[in-house]
């Protein structure tokens, strides 16, 4: 798993850091150093460019996985710099951002979208793989994500717009469903497509505020590591 | 009779059915929706209300579909499932059988990014096959998704889409049969250019006994232009223009004579397909050229049942 992030526009970045003159830089060694949006050169590229515009760069840091409960310690060890700073600019992932807000007393603004949950399925291509919506369909639909690889999130089957295995939405997207339809076709499932998949249950996505869990026996099995 | 609708009698008694579509305004004077009304009431079956389609804000099909039915034509409600989830589809529903509206057409609808609102959220709660399988549930067992009872009845004659030119063409067949199966009464199909493909599609649909289960109406687009012909060739996904009609629509002289003649002769070829039990004229802004083809195609006068 990885979140797939890219670089907000400068003039964005510049608005929302309007009312700061000293910053603070934060990148991440994990998923936005593979993107390219917030390792070390990406972070010193920031620097330059904020420098360029009249900001004074209290300091920076790459944090290995900034959202890790680590990023506190990260914090600590750069206290004075952070302290000098009006506020902190992060080039995480929202997952490392929501995790500086958390343990710095600064205000926190985030230098990247946050896109996908995704692969890098060849070098430098991402695609996202994951809604996360809580009700896997996988099993169905051939191990092909209809609910992120086509447009509609169609569960039945394609719509009338998908031609030559691609979506009407742009011939750069490949039509989920062409995928579902192969996979099924190459391993002897076809009977399966006429199989009506009931309306969808989204109450496990994204409703009422964030999804939480807690893992019963964490504790029990983390003494057992020791 | 699930519905008892005028298109549901006629399709019902083995009559050839016609039907046509009228878009909405993109705006709120309800004369434009009327004078369409005025227009076809004696050229065809029922009026088929399109549902902001190709995602471009228009007057709601509801409230377009109550014009026509205050002045005695009978509407289709197209429904499509991008912009309302489950609760306002069936609230809907519950709405438009309280003024008797009973043809409901079940799309997902174009996606949004290929209208004029492309940073609007799509909604797709439910997919067409399950609008469709919902609706079926309020009509047959009186009860709503979650299975909560409907006070009253809900006579729906069900509707849907197909499109034989899409791909991988072997789904096209099965993907019918599944929108059957969740409960469609009546199939429009997408604009026949191509009607070898078409009969090829028909051929397996007849094979498997589906148009006895539902019925099924060809759609046709007449063209009005040469550049209209190439526009929906090159950038309409799913909709099949073969060359050599573009070629005529070239080379007329008379170039909306020879959409009337393209239209008449793909009338006049898949109404001899076993198994069309009628048409769906879709004229995208050319309804004043409808009452012309209808009646040159031999389909009037319209059957009173």
């Amino acid at each position: 798993m990885k979140s797939i992030t890219q670089s907000k526009p400068l003039e964005e970045i510049k608005q929302s850091l309007a009312k700061c003159r000293q910053i603070y830089l934060i990148g991440c060694g994990t998923c936005a150093t593979m993107c390219r949006t917030g390792g070390k050169s990406e972070v010193l590229d920031m620097k330059q460019k904020l420098e360029a515009a009249g900001k004074k760069v209290t300091g920076w840091m790459v944090i290995p996985t900034a959202c890790d409960v680590l990023t506190r310690d990260a914090l600590k060890e750069n206290a004075s710099e952070v302290a000098a700073a009006d506020c902190i600019l992060v080039m995480t992932c929202a997952f490392g951002v929501q995790t500086v807000a958390r343990y710095a007393e600064k205000s926190v603004y985030p230098a990247l979208d946050t896109l996908f949950i995704g692969n890098e399925e060849t070098p430098g291509e991402f695609i996202e793989a994951c809604l996360q919506c809580g009700g896997c369909v996988l099993g169905q639909t051939a191990g092909i994500c209809p609910l992120v690889r086509c447009a509609k999130s169609l569960l039945n089957g394609p719509c009338g717009g998908s031609v030559d295995g691609k979506c009407e939405v742009s011939p750069d997207t490949d039509c989920a469903w062409q995928m579902i339809y192969d996979r099924l076709a190459a391993t002897g499932r076809l009977d399966e497509l006429e199989e009506i998949e009931p309306a969808k249950d989204w109450s496990t996505s994204l409703s009422g505020g964030p999804r939480q869990i807690t893992i019963e026996d964490t504790e029990e099995k983390t003494e057992s590591q020791d | 009779m699930k519905a008892g609708t005028n298109l549901e009698k006629i399709l019902a008694g083995g009559k050839f059915a016609v039907t046509v579509e009228a878009g909405p305004p993109k705006g709120t004077n309800p004369e434009v929706i009327q004078k369409k009304g005025d227009l076809l009431r004696q050229y065809c079956d029922a009026v088929n209300v399109t549902d902001n389609q190709t995602a471009i804000v228009r007057m709601s099909s509801l409230a377009s579909c109550l014009l026509l039915k205050q002045m005695g034509v009978e509407p289709v409600m197209q429904v499509v499932t991008r912009d309302r989830n489950r609760i306002a589809l069936q609230s809907d529903v519950l709405g438009a059988v309280a003024w008797g509206i009973g043809n409901i057409l079940c799309l997902s609808g174009d996606h949004p990014k290929l209208g004029n609102h492309p940073q609007s959220k799509a909604v797709f709660d439910i997919d067409s096959v399950q609008l469709i399988q919902t609706l079926k549930k309020m009509r047959d067992d009186h009860k709503f998704i979650n299975g909560d009872e409907i006070s009253g009845e809900v006579p729906l004659f069900i509707g849907a889409v197909a499109n034989p030119f899409a791909d991988p063409f072997e789904i096209r067949v099965p993907r019918l049969a599944k929108k059957i199966k969740a409960g469609a009464d009546f199939i429009q199909t997408q604009a026949v250019y191509d009607v070898n493909r078409f009969t090829q599609w028909m051929k397996i649909v007849t094979e498997r006994g589906l148009d006895k289960e539902a019925h099924i109406l060809a759609g046709i687009i007449p063209i009005r232009s040469a550049g209209m012909a190439r526009y929906m060739r090159d950038n309409v996904s799913g909709v099949n223009i073969p060359d050599d009609i573009v070629t005529r629509m070239e080379k007329a002289e008379d170039a909306e004579a020879e959409g009337v003649e393209i239209a008449l002769e793909l009338i006049a070829k898949v109404k001899k397909i076993p198994g069309v039990h009628g048409i769906h004229i879709m004229a995208v802004g050319w309804e004043k050229k409808v009452p012309e083809i209808i009646e040159r195609a031999g389909l009037l006068p319209r059957p009173v049942l």
